[in-house]
This record gives structure tokens, C-alpha cells and sequence, in this order.
């Protein structure tokens, strides 16, 4: 009986040790269509799980295996932070990998690099890089790009102009410097109304205020360097805590921020500003896309409507810090697609076909932002208008820190941010837990 | 003999030697979830957890702190819910109207998935949710609007080892985990006291023993193997805590000092990138969780076991 124990024992470590060194081992992968023209099979993943999007990339996808007989493109919608954290890292360590799918750009684009995952898009997509423009540098590592975003626009106050005429203020002339934000904060509070909804569950909902204030506090020849070299000693940064303290004095957001979600329904912080509970959120691009849809969900109507967008909405930037040395820049971030290395060449064609000024000025009339350029005039709804001014204004683009440090900095770096605003931290102790994550 | 348990050995390899093995391998690199095996580091992983490393800034909390609220759960399962499901049990045992129908309610929560009861709760207790407007409907709005699910007291590092009793969410999490479980104690303890036989109540009464004493010097003691083995159940459970806390901390558990020893893996494996670290993490878990239940076993469980053979 022992002796057979054994020997089982024996079967089981040799067969650990072999499938060990043979998962050790697998690293190529199958995927990529056949290269003699017919029969190429492209998959696709998105983030795109909710309507009016998952249909229109179902759309654009049908009209180029229209045009180009013999492709296929299979597609798959993932909610965004699933694929981002789990679906996609999986796929890449497991060696099969989709041909085309959402990036992010910034710190996590510059790992798939390293890690060859990601094709260089440079030279055969140059002409839809020029059209982007600005936009396409998050996506670009040692001055190669490696992915196109498809939208793109700065982060804002995003307004319920119902709520903030209700209060007796001017829709047509934002406030432009903190002591005129703080004066209408006060206006709404004695009116009753809460001014500001944050979603602080979520982390980064909130650890955003800390990126609007850092980039308004900290030059960009010190963000520059903080970005090279993990150097976060500069005082600009311990400020950039300080300046976050007097917008928290302000006392103007909603009982139960750091519990309260940022875009699930009408009781988080989206929800509130566009069912009227609360005056306005600073968020980013899609937040017209997101509260629209909670809009049309609480009020019976249909789900392409933009009824919210084009008439209760308003948005207008970050006020600039007097003490600052921001130099007029503005935060923002979009969303793009990157090509695997062993994808199809009709990948690249496909991706170019999103990126057409057609399929863009349709996703545009989607209520979004374009990432081409060309298009910023084109935009109905005030809100947007608003945002892509403001970017055509700014002096340059931050990328949202988090997406441009890297997912081994952004998280301890939310937290801290997070536990700050909360009470328990000094504005110290933000910079340290970054540049304490950044030395790994 | 290996003709039949052939397959059930290749199953037991590939889902269990092999992954383990593979966490063994991983936890000596510091790789990223795209490529797990870069950068050879030797033991630094380990080093890391069992000093501080770099645990020590805000909002990155000590892989102890996760261990000790695991302790904490698991013995404060033992001390709370115990004798909560033996007296509700005893309660049950006796001939009542409706009894079928109160056994069924207390079992209901268990029989949900722990993800949905997750969702519930974190609604339940969110700012606007359904608690704090009861308790302000019912007149206690100075207890209303808590941050139930984010009560941040006890996260920061100084806060003190055992600072999380002071915590609401603490106390939230144990309540809900205490409502969901504490049926499945209760059905397993009036199983055991089927068990009973009748006459040794019987006895006793003509004996002139009071129900109380006949429960404490007879029941009980009879119910021991039962209470040992759910004990066993609830601990082995405590340790693999993970569903529960995740959700109601909105994936965050860090934020309010709520992390499990589960948690803390997965949030460092695959939020924070560090696949090498949470490989480490999961291995010193196997072990703790390994050496509990071997010493439950050789020191508790034996008693029941000896007594059969």
C-alpha cells in the first residue's frame, strides 16, 4: 500500500514538473487569419457593451466585410474594466490574443510594448496619425505609436443647467477662476442645492480632482521629469495637495461621496447631476454619453435620444490655480484600439477604416467626442462644443495620470489620494506613496 | 488500482499540483499579468510580506493586517454564531406550529449566492440606499448616512493593530456574513440533535431536571462532534473570506483596512499588476490555511474520529 503511494506520489511530481516547464514554455501563439487572401478572420474586442455603441461598431464592422470580401470580423464586448484588468492580460499571457482592441495608452501601453504585444502603427497608418494630431501622442511610446484613439476631449465640470439657473446663476458665463467657482458654490448651497456629486467609491473618481489640481500646480517641464525619472521631490507636488485642501474646505460635496458610485445607475454621482440631485460632476469625455443614458432610462425615453445632452447640459474647465505654474494645460484622455503584432494586415486597414472621417462624424452625431480634429466644429451639443474648444484652447494634453503612470503606480496612488481627501493623510503622503510605488 | 483512480489523479494534478506548482514558480519572478515570468527576484516577494517592505505608505496596507481580520472573523464566527445557531437550534428542536416554515426562512440566506447577497447589502447600505432612509423614517437620523461600506477609521498604517474592531464596516461585514451563514449552523446543529435519543430526555425528566439543564448537561455535550465539525467548516471558510468583502468594498477593500488575506492577493495579483508578489502572497495563504486545519485536526477533530473507530 505505501510502496503504491509512492509511486503515485512519484507520477504526479513528474507530471507537475513537465506541465510546469511546459506552461513555461508557451508563449507563441496561434491566433492571426491565413494570409492568402481569402478567409481572414479579425477578432475584435471592445468596451463598447452598452447601446447606441454596440450596434454601431456591429455596423461599421458589417460595412468593411462589405467592402473587403473574405474578411470576417468577429467580435466581443467586455465592460471595460473586466477586459482591462482580467480579460486582456489573461488573453496576452495565454497566447490568444485578439487582433484589434481597446488601449488605453500611457504607462500600460509602454508595458505591451516592452512585452512585443503591440504592432507599430507608425508608418502604416501616418496619414490617420497626422489627421488625429495631438490626440494620438498617448498613444505613442519613444516617439512610435502604437495605437489611434477613436475619441478624445479634457475633463470638466460637467453642469445640470436646470439646477444652476435654479440657483440664480448665469449659464451663458461660467465661472473662469476659483473665487468666482467658490462664490457659486456658495449660491447653490444657500439655494438649497448640492453643488458638486463626486463618485468616490469608484477611487478614481476622486483621485481626478488631485490630477486637475496637479496639472494646474506643477509645470510641465516638472511633470516632465517626474515622468522620466520617479522624481517627486519638487514642492510643487506637496502644493498640489495644499490647493486640493482649499477646494475640500469648500465643503460643497455631496453627504457620502467616498461611498457614492460614479456611473451605475441613478444613485450614483452621474446619475445625481442628471436626475437634478446634484449641480454638476467633474468628469471626462464620456460623461455626456453615461448621464444621457441614465436620463433617458429614469424617463421613459428612447435610447438614442440626447435630449439631456442637447438642452439640460452645460460644461465648462478646471479654473487654473493662481499659484500654479500649469502653464495652461488641460487634462483629458480618450479611448483607442491597438493592432496585435500577429494580426492581419487587414487589421490595420480596418482600423483606418474606423478612423475615417465618415465612420467618426457618425460616432460624433452618436453625442461623442472625435478624435479627429477636423470634426470639433461639427459637434451640436453645447456641453461637447464647450470641451472640444477648451482643448483647442489649451496650451497642451495631460493624459489622466493614472493611465499615463502605469497600473503598478495608479493604484496606491489613487488610494492615497482617496485617504487625503477623506481626512486621514497629508498632502506629503500622497507624494510619497507615488514615488514610493514608482521605485518598485 | 491505477486503472481507476487514473483519471481522478490526472484531474487532481493538472487543477491542483500544477497550479501550485506554477504559483511556486511565479512568486520567484516580479512579473506583470502579460508576461508573469520576468525579472528573477529570488525570496524578495516573501521578504516583502513577512517585513513591511514597502507596505508602509497610505493606502497599501500590510499583508498582517488582512491575516489578522481573517483571525478575527474566523474567531468571532465561533463566539457570536455558534451560540446563536445552538440556542435558535434548540429553540427549533422542540414541537412547535409552523416549524417547517421558520426552518426554511433561517436556511433561505445561505442557499443565495454570496455575490448576490453582496449587491443587495452594498445597495442596501449605500448613501441613499434603503438603511439610512429607515432609520430616518423611524426617527434615528443621528445614525443615518454613515459611510457603512466606507468607514476609512481604521486604514491608514498608524492606525493601530486592532483599530478595525472600531469600524463600522467591519461590523457590517461580520453582521451580513453572520445572517448569511448562521442558517447553515443551525440545519447542521438540528441534524445533530435528531441524533438525541429521546429517552436520555426522558430520563431526565423523571430525574427532575429543568429543560435548561437538560439541555446543558445532555444535549450539548451529545451535540459536541456536530459543533466541532461546523466549527471546522466555519474556519476553513473564514480563511478563504473573499466574494462578501470584495463587492460590499466596491473592489476597495484597502481603502477601509477590510482586506482578507483573499483580497489582499487578488488586489495586488492583478489590480496592482504585481503577479509575482501575489503569488507569494497565495502560497504563505495555502500554508496558514494548511497548518490550521492540520492542527484542528490532530488536536480537535481526532476526539470524534478516535471515538467511531
Amino acid at each position: 500500500m505505501k510502496t503504491k503511494i509512492r509511486a503515485g506520489g512519484m507520477v504526479a511530481m513528474a507530471a507537475t514538473v513537465a506541465l510546469v516547464a511546459a506552461a513555461c514554455g508557451g508563449g507563441d501563439n496561434g491566433n492571426g487569419g491565413s494570409a492568402d487572401g481569402n478567409g481572414v478572420e479579425i477578432t475584435w474586442w471592445h468596451n463598447g457593451t452598452g447601446e447606441p455603441l454596440l450596434g454601431f461598431w456591429e455596423d461599421v464592422a458589417q460595412e468593411f466585410e462589405d467592402k473587403n470580401p473574405g474578411v470576417t470580423i468577429n467580435i466581443q464586448a467586455f465592460q471595460n474594466e473586466e477586459l482591462r484588468n482580467t480579460v486582456l492580460p489573461n488573453a496576452f499571457a495565454g497566447g490568444n490574443a485578439p487582433d484589434l482592441f481597446q488601449s488605453w495608452g500611457g504607462g500600460e501601453l509602454a508595458q505591451w510594448v516592452e512585452d512585443g504585444i503591440v504592432k507599430d502603427l507608425s508608418d502604416v497608418a501616418s496619414d490617420t496619425i497626422d489627421a488625429i494630431g495631438t490626440p494620438a501622442t498617448a498613444w505613442q511610446v519613444d516617439g512610435k505609436t502604437y495605437g489611434l484613439p477613436y475619441t478624445f476631449g479634457p475633463a470638466g465640470f460637467w453642469v445640470n443647467t436646470d439646477l444652476w439657473e435654479k440657483a440664480g446663476l448665469d449659464t451663458t458665463n461660467f465661472p473662469t477662476t476659483w473665487d468666482e467657482l467658490f462664490a457659486a458654490w456658495s449660491t447653490l448651497k444657500d439655494a438649497g442645492i448640492t453643488p458638486v456629486a463626486v463618485g468616490g467609491l469608484d477611487g478614481w473618481p476622486a483621485a481626478h480632482w488631485w490630477y486637475h489640481t496637479a496639472v494646474s500646480t506643477v509645470s510641465p517641464e516638472t511633470f516632465e521629469k517626474a515622468m522620466s525619472t520617479g522624481d517627486f521631490s519638487d514642492p510643487a507636488w506637496e502644493k498640489t495637495g495644499e490647493n486640493l485642501q482649499t477646494i475640500l474646505d469648500a465643503n460643497a460635496f455631496n453627504d457620502g461621496w467616498q461611498a457614492t458610485s460614479a456611473q451605475q445607475g441613478a444613485a450614483s454621482s452621474a446619475g445625481m447631476v442628471a436626475l437634478g440631485q446634484a449641480a454638476s460632476e467633474l468628469m471626462g469625455v464620456w460623461n455626456g454619453g453615461v448621464m444621457g443614458g441614465i436620463y433617458n432610462e429614469a424617463n421613459g425615453l428612447d435610447e438614442n435620444s440626447q435630449e439631456l445632452q442637447e438642452n439640460h447640459l452645460g460644461w465648462f474647465p478646471f479654473p487654473a490655480f493662481a499659484n500654479g505654474e500649469g502653464d495652461g494645460r488641460i487634462l483629458g484622455g480618450g479611448d483607442g484600439f491597438s493592432v496585435h503584432a500577429d494580426a492581419p494586415a487587414e487589421t490595420v486597414d480596418f482600423l483606418k477604416y474606423i478612423l475615417s472621417e465618415d465612420v467618426q462624424r457618425r460616432y460624433v452625431a452618436l453625442g461623442n467626442s472625435p478624435a479627429l480634429a477636423s470634426l470639433g466644429a461639427e459637434i451640436e451639443d453645447p456641453a461637447q462644443a464647450a470641451a472640444q474648444k477648451a482643448l483647442a484652447n489649451a496650451s497642451g494634453v495631460q493624459l489622466w495620470l493614472d493611465t499615463a503612470f502605469g497600473p503598478a503606480v495608479a493604484n496606491p496612488m489613487n488610494d492615497a489620494i482617496v485617504q487625503f481627501m477623506q481626512g486621514n493623510g497629508t498632502p506629503q503622503q500622497v507624494v510619497d506613496a507615488i514615488s514610493n510605488s514608482w521605485a518598485g | 488500482m491505477i486503472g481507476f483512480t487514473g483519471p481522478a489523479l490526472l484531474v487532481f494534478v493538472l487543477f491542483v499540483f500544477v497550479p501550485i506548482g506554477y504559483a511556486v514558480v511565479l512568486s520567484l519572478f516580479n512579473g506583470t499579468p502579460t508576461s508573469p515570468i520576468r525579472d528573477f527576484v529570488g525570496f524578495q516577494n516573501f521578504t516583502e510580506i513577512f517585513t513591511t517592505g514597502r507596505g508602509e505608505t497610505l493606502g497599501q496596507p500590510w499583508f498582517w493586517h488582512a491575516v489578522r481580520n481573517n483571525f478575527l472573523i474566523a474567531v468571532m464566527s465561533l463566539l457570536i454564531q455558534g451560540p446563536i445557531a445552538i440556542g435558535v437550534a434548540l429553540l427549533l428542536n422542540r414541537k412547535m406550529r409552523f416549524r417547517g416554515f421558520f426552518r426554511l426562512m433561517i436556511f433561505v440566506p445561505y442557499v443565495l449566492s454570496e455575490v448576490i447577497t453582496g449587491v443587495i447589502f452594498s445597495l442596501m447600505l449605500s448613501p441613499q440606499g434603503a438603511v439610512n432612509d429607515w432609520l430616518t423614517r423611524l426617527g434615528f437620523e443621528q445614525f443615518a448616512n454613515f459611510q457603512w461600506l466606507m468607514d476609512t477609521s481604521a486604514a491608514p498604517a498608524d492606525a493601530g493593530m486592532f483599530a478595525i474592531l472600531g469600524s463600522r464596516t467591519f461590523w457590517a461585514v461580520f453582521a451580513i456574513l453572520t445572517w448569511k451563514y448562521v442558517g447553515l449552523a443551525i440545519i447542521l446543529f438540528l441534524a445533530g440533535l435528531s441524533g438525541v435519543p429521546e429517552e436520555l430526555n426522558e430520563a431526565a425528566a423523571i430525574d427532575g431536571a429543568t429543560w435548561w439543564q437538560t439541555q446543558r448537561k445532555i444535549t450539548i455535550p451529545l451535540l459536541g462532534p456536530t459543533i466541532r465539525i461546523w466549527a471546522f467548516l466555519s474556519l476553513i471558510g473564514s480563511f478563504q473570506l473573499f466574494d462578501m468583502v470584495w463587492i460590499l468594498t466596491g473592489q476597495q477593500p484597502g481603502r477601509t483596512g477590510m482586506h482578507t488575506m483573499a483580497t489582499f492577493m487578488v488586489d495586488q495579483g492583478m489590480n496592482r499588476n504585481r503577479v509575482g508578489y501575489g503569488s507569494a502572497i497565495a502560497i504563505v495563504l495555502f500554508v496558514i490555511t494548511l497548518i490550521v486545519a492540520l492542527l484542528y485536526q490532530r488536536f480537535i477533530l481526532s476526539r470524534d474520529i478516535g471515538k467511531e473507530s
